[in-house]
């Protein structure tokens, strides 16, 4: 149980794949433009990520040391394909505004990351959460990210939901305030670089405040002492 | 030893290969009408955007002709979709493509009705500036509903620019590039489907259904 514990923490927090492997940049910097992307790429990555942990962690006992490589790309480009192709059938309104991207999850590091890590040396439901966590940790940056850069570029959250969940998602839209024209700099690519860089920059900030409050709590006050060596 | 290990190794791969391009094809042949259907509804919603379809009662995705005319734009052939009501000729759905924009390719699809004027003009694909260029899209301004009910009446009709120009056409502020782009190439489109309206409609049919 405590394990579980721990792949949670490390998948969502302390090894998240987009704040600390700095992994799939790529893709997530690319689509973090709406919400609504970001939700639709966080979660055919998570797909992606889940079914290629188990797969990987079900065959890893006849996969030879020497070709595992090539087999989990075969595997990976597999899924990627086969979610690809679900999201051109079910989901065709978000398969167009995701495009290139999808495809795209291939090179995604984070997923042959985590099939070379974890799950080529772990059972098969540890496997299956690892992907989940670390899937789940992708997906919240992403919405972080794609929150952050809507509300700063449109004025809006969750613009164009309808096409990821129906058209009842219309409902969702929040129009937050309007402008006469756009804040460039957070729709385009750079903006994903600069928001990225502060959400880095929270993580770490947040780290050393956790870390500066357990050093207060369990180290007790030392007697101070003279310095007595060096004295030349 | 060497060969041995190869021999197998490569057994184990072809395995793989098998096992995963075997559930990739068998997931496409699931998917493959749904995916069909959908890029049909697609298109009938697009092409029912720029001409109502009150205005037509053939099956117009099945009913269409190519052309490589250079007033529709480069990479041709365009597809130019025929709608007609009661088997007599009621307007030419174009899709052309302007390479003038201010990056890359601008597609669009333009509905002439047989009096000459547009019906409708959508754009369909494009890649300019987010906030800028891209107000030519109908989820973000209404601009491109300018172009309905008016009509091209001469090669270089001056109305047919944006207001710098001009013309009777907004621009918008920090983009002129774009919508003079599209203003231009509809024109071109438009005058092109004036030109050839009944030359275009006894041309056989490229998409497939017999009339």
């Amino acid at each position: 149980m405590s394990q579980l514990k721990t792949l949670m923490k490390e998948g969502v927090w302390g090894n998240n794949p987009a704040l600390v492997q700095l992994l799939g940049l790529c893709p997530l910097l690319a689509v973090s433009s709406t919400v609504t992307n970001a939700l639709g790429l966080g979660i055919a990555t998570l797909l992606v990520l889940v079914g290629s942990n188990v797969t990987v962690s079900l065959v890893r006992e006849w996969v030879p040391k020497e070709i595992r490589i090539p087999v989990f790309v075969m595997i990976i480009a597999a899924f990627v394909t086969i979610i690809q192709l679900l999201m051109n059938a079910y989901t065709f309104g978000l398969y167009q505004s995701l495009g290139i991207f999808i495809p795209l999850i291939v090179t995604n590091c984070a997923i042959i990351g985590r099939a070379e890590a974890f799950a080529s040396k772990n059972n098969a439901l540890l496997s299956a959460w690892d992907g989940i966590m670390m899937g789940l940790g992708f997906a919240m940056v992403l919405l972080v990210l794609g929150a952050m850069r809507e509300v700063l570029g449109q004025g809006t959250l969750f613009d164009g939901a309808n096409l990821l969940l129906g058209e009842w998602a219309t409902l969702l839209r929040i129009e937050l305030f309007t402008f006469d024209s756009q804040f460039l700099v957070a729709i385009l690519p750079p903006g994903a670089f600069l928001g990225l860089g502060l959400l880095i920059a929270g993580k770490n900030v947040i780290d050393e405040q956790i870390k500066a409050k357990a050093v207060t709590v369990d180290t007790p006050e030392k007697a101070p002492r003279a310095r007595v060596t060096n004295l030349t | 030893m060497i060969v041995q290990s190869m021999y197998k190794n490569g057994l184990i791969l072809t395995a793989f290969a098998l096992a995963t391009t075997g559930s990739v094809a068998l997931i496409q042949t699931i998917t493959a009408e749904r995916i069909a259907e959908q890029e049909q509804q697609n298109l009938v919603k697009q092409l029912n955007q720029v001409l109502p379809q009150s205005n037509y009662d053939n099956v117009l995705y099945k009913d269409c002709v190519l052309s490589n005319a250079p007033e529709l734009g480069p990479k041709g052939p365009h597809t130019i979709y025929r709608a007609m009501m009661n088997n007599q000729p009621t307007a030419l759905l174009i899709r052309h493509i302007t390479p003038r924009g201010y990056s890359g390719n601008i597609d669009i699809l333009t509905a002439v009705m047989r009096d000459e004027s547009i019906s409708g003009v959508r754009i369909t694909r494009h890649e300019e500036t987010p906030g800028l260029g891209d107000k030519v899209e109908l989820a973000r301004s209404d601009w491109v509903t300018t172009f309905n009910g008016l009509t091209v009446k001469t090669k270089d009709d001056a109305d047919f620019a944006v207001k710098k120009d001009g013309g009777q056409f907004d621009q918008f502020t920090g983009a002129t590039i774009t919508p003079r782009a599209v203003v231009d190439s509809v024109k071109e489109a438009t005058w092109y489907a004036i030109q050839h309206f009944d030359e275009l409609f006894e041309a056989d049919n490229a998409c497939g259904a017999t009339r």
